[in-house]
This record gives C-alpha cells, sequence and structure tokens, in this order.
C-alpha cells in the first residue's frame, strides 16, 4: 500500500494539470479517490479497524491506468490488501474494458489473479465495477460492485452500494467457498462540503454464504455482521 | 434571491464592491482593474500582461489588455485602413482575433492557422481595412487566456450617418469571471463533470413530482431521464459557483452604471464575451428595441427579454422616460448567477434588483425528441441512448416531422406564410436533406443522437418558454430579418451536415464524433453559396462561429436572410445556414465555449480563389 501510495503521489506530481499545452482537448490527468476511508468496530472484538477502498488513475480520455486498493487494519495488523492494476479502455459511451492484475494480500496466502472487468455507470445510473478474476491455479472469482447515489439537497446524498462475490471453487485456505460466498451492503449518508471532501456516517451489513461462511464458524469466526462506519470520501 | 444563500456565497456570487472590496482584502492594491478609455483612430497601440484583481475578495493575476480588464472599447470607422500594434507582455504566447470582422485570413489572429501567435516580448502588426460597421469584439485565440481577461470591445461607426445614432451609446459587455485556473476546471471537468451543476434532482423533487403528477406519470418521465444517464438540470458546465459575472468588468456588487438623461433614446451594445456562459436580459420596467444582431442591422423588433449566446452581441435602443433607475439584469441560463448595472439618470440613484428566475430544467424537445418544443404536446418519447437503439426509420421519421408537425408548433413559418416552410430546401427556408447520424458518431466520445432534431428558430429556448406563455415577447432568432433585404439571394449549391456531439460524462466534445486533433481540414471551395445544415446531438447550447466569412441563418424568409457571425445552436436542434465563400485561405470553425473549442472544431480550408 505504502508504496502504491508513493508511486502514485510521484504521478501526481509528474502529471500535474499544468503539464499540458495550448490548444489540446485531451491532456493526460491523474484523479486519486479515497471512496471509502472510515472506521468500524472490528468484527468480533471491541477494537477499532481502518478500512479503506481507493481508486486513482492515470490517462486521457480513452486510455487510462487504473490502480484500485482495498484494505482494513486492526491493531496496526494489516487483516485484508487488495491491490489491482488495470488497463483500461473506453469502448462505449459509459463504459471502459479493463484487464489487469490482482493481488491478495492479506496475513493468509498470496493469491495472484488475471482481471478482465466492465467499469462504468448503468442506466438509472448505477455505478457498476463487474470483474472476473482467474488464478494460475484455476480458481475463478466474479465479483460485482454497484453503487448508487440519492441527493437529499445537493450536497446531502445517502449512496446504497453493493458488494458481491461468486468463486469457481473452494479455497479453504483464504475461507472462500465455493458459489455465492459473500455479499456486502453499505448505505453512507455524506456532506459534501466540496465535490472533493466529504464526511460520512454510514451503516455496512455483510454476510457469508454456503461454505464460505461454514469456513468461518469453523474458525470460531462470525459469518455476518452489521458495523456503523465512519469516514470521510475525498478525491483530487 | 434565494433565502438559502450564506453570506459567504453571497458575496462570492455578487462580488465586492470596489470600495470595500479593497478594505476588505485589507489593501488597495487588490482593487479591481483600472477600466482603460476608450479609444479612437485607425492606430493602436495594445500590450497584453498581466494584472492584479480583485472580484470576490482573493487577489488573483489576470490577462490583461494595456491593464483593463475588459480592454478598452476601440472605435473604428467603416472604410479606415487600421493598423494595431500587439506587444506581448506574457510569459507565453497570445494573439488577438477580432471576432466577427471580414479580414485577410493572416489578420484574423487564430494562432496554427492564420499565423504563428505572438511570442513572449514580442509584436505583431495587424493592418488591414474595415469593411463592415456595426458591435463586434475581440479576444485571445490562445489557450484559456480568454478566461482570465484578454477580451474587449469593437464598436465600428459607419460611413453613411446611422439611421439608429442615439444621443446615448452605452457598450455593455458581459463576461464570466473565475479565481480559479483554467487548465484546472479543464481537468476538473474531465474527472468530474457535473462538478459546478448544484442544481440537480434530490429525493424531495422527487416527491413532489409523485404528489403533482402520480406514481406512474413520474416514473415514466424519469425512466427516459435515466435509462439514458443524462440530467435534466444540465445547463452550464461551469456555474455561478465557480463564475462571478461581469458587466463591464464589474461584479454585481459593484455594478457598472451607464448615465441618460430622461427621454433620451439609449443604445446600449450587448456583447457577450464571455467564456461559458449563456445571460438572459432584461430591463424591468423597459422593453428593448433589437436593431443589430452580431452587429449587422435587423428589422427593429421590440421585446422585454432576448438571450444572447456566448460571442453573440445585440444592439438595443430603449428609450427612459421616467426620471428613475433601472437594472440591466443579464441572468445566467441555470440562473446560478447574474451580471448587473444600473442605467440611471443621476450617478447616486439605484434601481431595484430583480430576483433570479426559477432554475429551468430540460425538457424533451430539448433532448431533441418528437413532441414540440412549446410543452403541450410533450409526447412520450424514445430516444437513443445506445448505439443499439438507433434505426434509420427514427431518424426518417425525424426528417418528416417537419413537413408534418405544424400543430407541434415546429413550423413557426408556416404561420406567417403560406409557403414554402422551414426543412423545404430554398435559401431561407433551410434544408430540406435528411438527418442521417455519420458512423463516426458511434462509438464512446458521443453519449446521445437526437432522434428528431428540429428547426426550432421560433423557440424562446429553455428556462424563457414559461415567460413567452406568460405574454412575455423573448426574442428568438425567428425575429432576425435583415433590415436591408438579403445580401447574396443566391440558392445553396452545396450542403454540409455537422453534427455537434459530446459525451457529457467523459467531457470530449466534437464534430460528427471527430476531434479537432483527428480531422482533417474542411474544404470550402472559393465562390461557392455553400449550406451548413447543425444538428444537435446533444443537450447543451453550442454557439458556433466559423470565421472570415458571414454565417446567414436560414429562419423562413428568403427576403431578410439575417448576417451573423455565431450562431447558437439549441439542445436536440438543427440550424441550416447559408455562406458566400468569399474569403481565401484557412480559417477556424468551432464552438464558441471556452472548453468544448479545443476539440468542437475545424480548420476550414478554401480551395481556389488564388491562395
Amino acid at each position: 500500500m505504502k508504496a502504491a501510495s508513493a508511486a502514485l503521489a510521484v504521478s501526481g506530481l509528474l502529471f500535474s494539470t499544468a503539464a499540458w499545452s495550448h490548444g489540446d482537448d485531451d491532456p493526460l490527468l491523474t484523479k486519486m479517490m479515497f471512496d471509502q476511508h472510515e472506521w468500524r468496530r472490528a468484527t468480533g472484538s471491541d477494537s477499532g479497524a481502518l478500512v479503506w477502498q481507493a481508486n486513482a488513475w492515470l490517462g486521457r480520455d480513452r486510455d487510462k491506468l487504473w490502480l484500485k486498493a482495498e484494505g482494513e487494519r486492526v491493531e496496526g495488523i494489516t487483516e485484508e490488501a487488495e491491490l489491482q492494476l488495470r488497463y483500461s479502455r473506453a469502448v462505449a459511451p459509459f463504459w471502459d474494458a479493463q484487464l489487469g492484475w490482482r493481488a491478495d494480500l492479506g496475513p493468509g496466502p498470496e493469491r495472484h489473479w488475471l482481471a478482465a472487468g466492465l467499469r462504468g455507470l448503468a442506466p438509472y445510473w448505477f455505478d457498476t465495477d463487474l470483474a472476473l478474476f482467474a488464478d494460475a491455479d484455476g480458481r475463478t472469482v466474479l465479483c460485482l460492485e454497484a453503487e448508487y447515489e440519492l441527493l437529499f439537497t445537493q450536497r446531502l446524498i445517502l449512496s446504497p452500494d453493493l458488494e458481491v462475490n461468486v468463486y469457481s471453487q473452494d479455497d479453504r485456505a483464504t475461507g472462500a467457498g465455493s458459489g455465492l460466498s459473500d455479499v456486502e451492503f453499505g448505505l453512507r449518508l455524506r456532506y459534501e462540503i466540496r465535490r472533493e471532501f466529504a464526511p460520512y456516517v454510514g451503516l455496512v451489513g455483510w454476510r457469508k454464504f454456503g461454505d464460505s461462511a461454514n469456513f468461518a464458524r469453523q474458525q470460531g469466526e462470525r459469518s455476518d455482521d452489521l458495523q456503523w462506519v465512519i469516514g470521510v470520501r475525498a478525491w483530487f | 434571491m434565494n433565502p438559502g444563500f450564506s453570506r459567504s456565497r453571497r458575496r462570492f456570487v455578487t462580488g465586492l464592491a470596489a470600495g470595500a472590496g479593497a478594505l476588505w482584502a485589507g489593501r488597495l492594491l487588490g482593487a479591481t482593474p483600472v477600466l482603460a478609455p476608450a479609444r479612437t483612430g485607425n492606430r493602436f497601440d495594445l500590450s497584453i500582461g498581466y494584472q492584479p484583481v480583485n472580484f470576490t475578495g482573493k487577489e488573483r493575476l489576470a490577462t490583461t489588455i494595456d491593464g483593463s480588464l475588459p480592454g478598452p472599447v476601440l472605435h473604428w470607422r467603416e472604410g479606415d485602413r487600421v493598423r494595431i500594434r500587439v506587444t506581448n507582455r506574457l510569459a507565453e504566447d497570445t494573439s488577438i482575433h477580432w471576432h466577427g470582422l471580414v479580414l485577410p485570413a493572416a489578420m484574423d489572429g487564430v494562432p496554427g492557422i492564420s499565423f504563428p501567435g505572438i511570442a513572449p516580448g514580442a509584436s505583431f502588426e495587424y493592418d488591414f481595412e474595415v469593411r463592415q460597421s456595426g458591435t463586434y469584439w475581440y479576444h485571445s485565440h490562445s489557450g484559456f487566456q480568454e478566461q482570465t481577461g484578454h477580451y474587449g470591445a469593437l464598436v465600428i461607426h459607419p460611413r453613411e450617418p446611422d439611421s439608429f445614432a442615439c444621443p446615448r451609446d452605452h457598450v455593455v459587455l458581459l463576461s464570466d469571471w473565475m479565481d480559479a485556473d483554467p487548465a484546472a476546471v479543464y481537468a476538473r471537468l474531465k474527472k468530474q463533470s457535473h462538478y459546478d451543476n448544484y442544481g440537480q434532482r434530490t429525493v424531495g423533487d422527487l416527491w413532489r413530482e409523485i404528489r403533482d403528477r402520480g406514481v406512474a406519470a413520474t416514473w415514466r418521465e424519469r425512466a427516459m431521464w435515466n435509462r439514458m444517464r443524462m440530467s435534466d438540470s444540465d445547463l452550464s458546465d461551469v456555474s455561478g459557483h465557480t463564475y462571478t459575472y461581469l458587466m463591464n468588468g464589474q461584479p454585481p456588487a459593484a455594478g457598472w452604471t451607464g448615465l441618460f438623461a430622461p427621454g433620451e433614446q439609449v443604445r446600449l451594445r450587448f456583447i457577450n464575451a464571455s467564456a461559458m456562459t449563456y445571460f438572459d436580459v432584461r430591463i424591468p420596467g423597459l422593453r428593448m428595441r433589437v436593431i443589430a444582431a452580431d452587429g449587422q442591422p435587423v428589422e427593429p423588433v421590440t421585446v422585454d427579454d432576448f438571450r444572447i449566446g456566448v460571442a453573440e452581441t445585440y444592439d438595443v435602443i430603449v428609450e427612459p422616460a421616467a426620471d428613475t433607475a433601472y437594472s440591466l439584469f443579464a441572468q445566467a441560463i441555470d440562473r446560478s448567477g447574474y451580471a448587473l448595472g444600473t442605467l440611471t439618470p443621476h450617478p447616486e440613484l439605484s434601481a431595484v434588483v430583480p430576483a433570479l428566475d426559477p432554475r429551468p430544467v430540460l425538457s424533451h424537445a430539448d433532448m431533441g425528441m418528437a413532441g414540440g418544443h412549446t410543452g403541450h404536446g410533450a409526447a412520450p418519447g424514445h430516444a437513443s441512448a445506445n448505439p443499439g437503439e438507433m434505426n434509420h426509420a427514427a431518424m426518417n421519421h425525424a426528417a418528416m416531422n417537419h413537413a408534418g408537425m405544424d400543430h407541434a408548433g415546429m413550423d413557426h413559418a408556416g404561420h406567417a406564410m403560406a409557403a414554402p416552410t422551414m426543412g423545404s430546401g430554398g435559401a431561407g427556408f433551410g434544408s430540406a436533406a435528411p438527418v442521417v447520424h455519420p458512423a463516426s458518431e458511434f462509438g464512446p466520445q458521443v453519449d446521445m443522437r437526437a432522434e428528431a432534431p428540429a428547426y426550432r428558430l421560433d423557440d424562446p429556448g429553455v428556462g424563457l418558454r414559461e415567460l413567452a406563455r406568460r405574454g412575455r415577447r423573448v426574442l428568438t432568432y425567428a425575429d432576425l430579418r435583415h433590415r436591408h433585404g438579403t445580401v447574396d439571394p443566391r440558392e445553396p449549391e452545396r450542403e454540409i451536415q455537422l453534427h455537434l456531439t459530446g459525451n457529457m460524462g467523459r467531457y470530449q466534445w466534437a464534430f460528427d464524433g471527430i476531434r479537432h486533433a483527428d480531422a482533417a481540414p474542411l474544404p470550402f471551395r472559393y465562390g461557392e453559396r455553400l449550406r451548413i445544415t447543425l444538428v444537435n446531438d446533444t443537450m447543451m447550447h453550442h454557439p458556433i462561429h466559423l470565421h472570415g466569412m458571414w454565417s446567414d441563418l436560414e429562419t423562413g424568409d428568403g427576403a431578410r436572410i439575417p448576417r451573423k457571425h455565431t450562431l447558437s445552436v439549441a439542445p436536440g436542434a438543427r440550424v441550416s445556414y447559408l455562406v458566400s465563400v468569399d474569403a481565401t485561405g484557412s480559417w477556424a470553425f468551432h464552438c464558441h465555449l471556452l472548453y468544448h473549442m479545443p476539440g468542437m472544431m475545424r480548420t476550414v480550408q478554401v480551395i481556389g480563389g488564388g491562395a
């Protein structure tokens, strides 16, 4: 994560918006988004957890390099970390096709995946990221993320989101069971002090299904939880 | 004024009064710039430099002409040979384009097309004969300099005595100032295109709509917009959230003041020198007699309100009889702010500032769907948001509308005359050719195509239709008739259909889906009478400006075709105009919204004519 952040910071400096020449309708730009950067009570304990989900891109209208990072830290220990690097190309008015690599770098065994995805805005304004991951051992995962926005005012925005993971086979080492493995639902209410900076409060619920739930119970862990969150959403 | 405005927001929107601004900033240096006096003659020296300004409480560096924002009003005389020496004291290249002037290509001032530009420290002498009269303007054609203050008014006095000469004659130049760096704002639009839209639909709006219209009707209406992923509140890419609107370089709190004596005729020369803002202009208590559009004489038409697109000019005459002050009120099309001035018999007398009108929303007609624009026939159409949904039946249907849809109010010409009507193909009556979306319009760079783009010249437009319905007289393009008759009565020999395209979310703009950088030059043939039809496949207004040659707007009157230099194409509408290709060389042809221009542009190359 640290290395990735540093790399992004450097590329941000190198390709600042002022560097492009006049008359160019398609300058090289960068964007960094901390969609979620929040504190929760860690599942099954009283300690707090820091959870993040961030994106960054570097590129032009058609082609971009995407970086996607997700993770969780509890008491200074990284419980979960996922990093993705995707080449992204605009293929339809509202859709980008993406191809790249994903690494699961949590405390368990590392997993490396080939990633193929479709990212964009579905009809009815659903911000969508659908991706298929395959690893060298023949495992595949289908992941769907979708987010919606409801405006109470021009600045007070309720944002429900959903993440669903479906695995092709059991992966006991990482606790993933085949079929519908887990679903996470979030409801975050943010206030945009500026468009770029919005603190929020929210409620996040998740549940494991099938063998994923069984593996969790065998480990003495919970297979579902409902947590309050507080965080900030920021981009630049 | 919106009661929810905070004090700081109010100050931002209305700007600072000149004196209070200096006090507030705690220094005198940061006051708004001194306005240079107008210049008359045929030899000018202009210097482009940086100048500290303070319109919002924050000091910023503007790009100014002779330290003035706007630059000095230049008074020329028709028939004179003018020489203007422009010296660049900036750290980057600059230029001056004389907007709307017919002159040799090398004098047009577009870097990369007419000349190389003026390097830092260098000078360039413009030298040409003035072959027209009226109200025009001049501005930088380099980068985003125009946004930072590099513009000014141009008044060309006619050789023959002016039948509309008035004892009072004021230039009213409207512009949009931002404290932010324009390149950063352009980047911001690419990252989040709705950044400045603080008029988006809320849960409350949805609730009110359900209450008023029922669930079923609301669902049908919302579903159309939501399937297309378009926002009906998308009126301005950059709004009063970022801009402070200026009248003759004064923010609303300071307010420009024009004097008159009661009973006098006052000529007001409105120029929209904004980078991105359309204004709706009114003077409560006074009717305005429009006598010229884009510098060219039109048959006088008396109106209560007019919309002025970016880069357009309108000359109006008012006759304030009473010994009282009047507000010159120019509200931004999205009602996010206004430019303000006062017309007064005494400098100390001020007028009541009108409230902003309610923020308008776009209708089906604004998306180029069938059903008419007057609001009484909003048919539940189906727009084509996705490439797969496009079909030729829909397009032919669109082309046939013009002949068969008088009842929808599209065929305004039909009301006035028996025949012919708009879309019948004769000079002055628009193209009879079907609207065909070219293959290059299908791709990630284009997010919609108008299904039934109509000639809506008599449409007051979004936000003004309500006023017209309530009995106010709103100027439309259908009102513009050349005062001295059609200048070139030839029938068009050739037609070009160009589609104005965009992807709002990705913030990409182009003609026919092909941006300027990827497009071959557009050939014109010297001597031809050419028809250009512009089809607006977006939800925004686009003011399209052809350099070097007049754009003769087809309004449905072949005898009095008005001449313009900038044509505003309403969302989902089409516009046709005739061009007498009487210039040689290469010319710029583009959307005059500053952040659309880099993409939505073509280089016109005139073939023949000895160049």
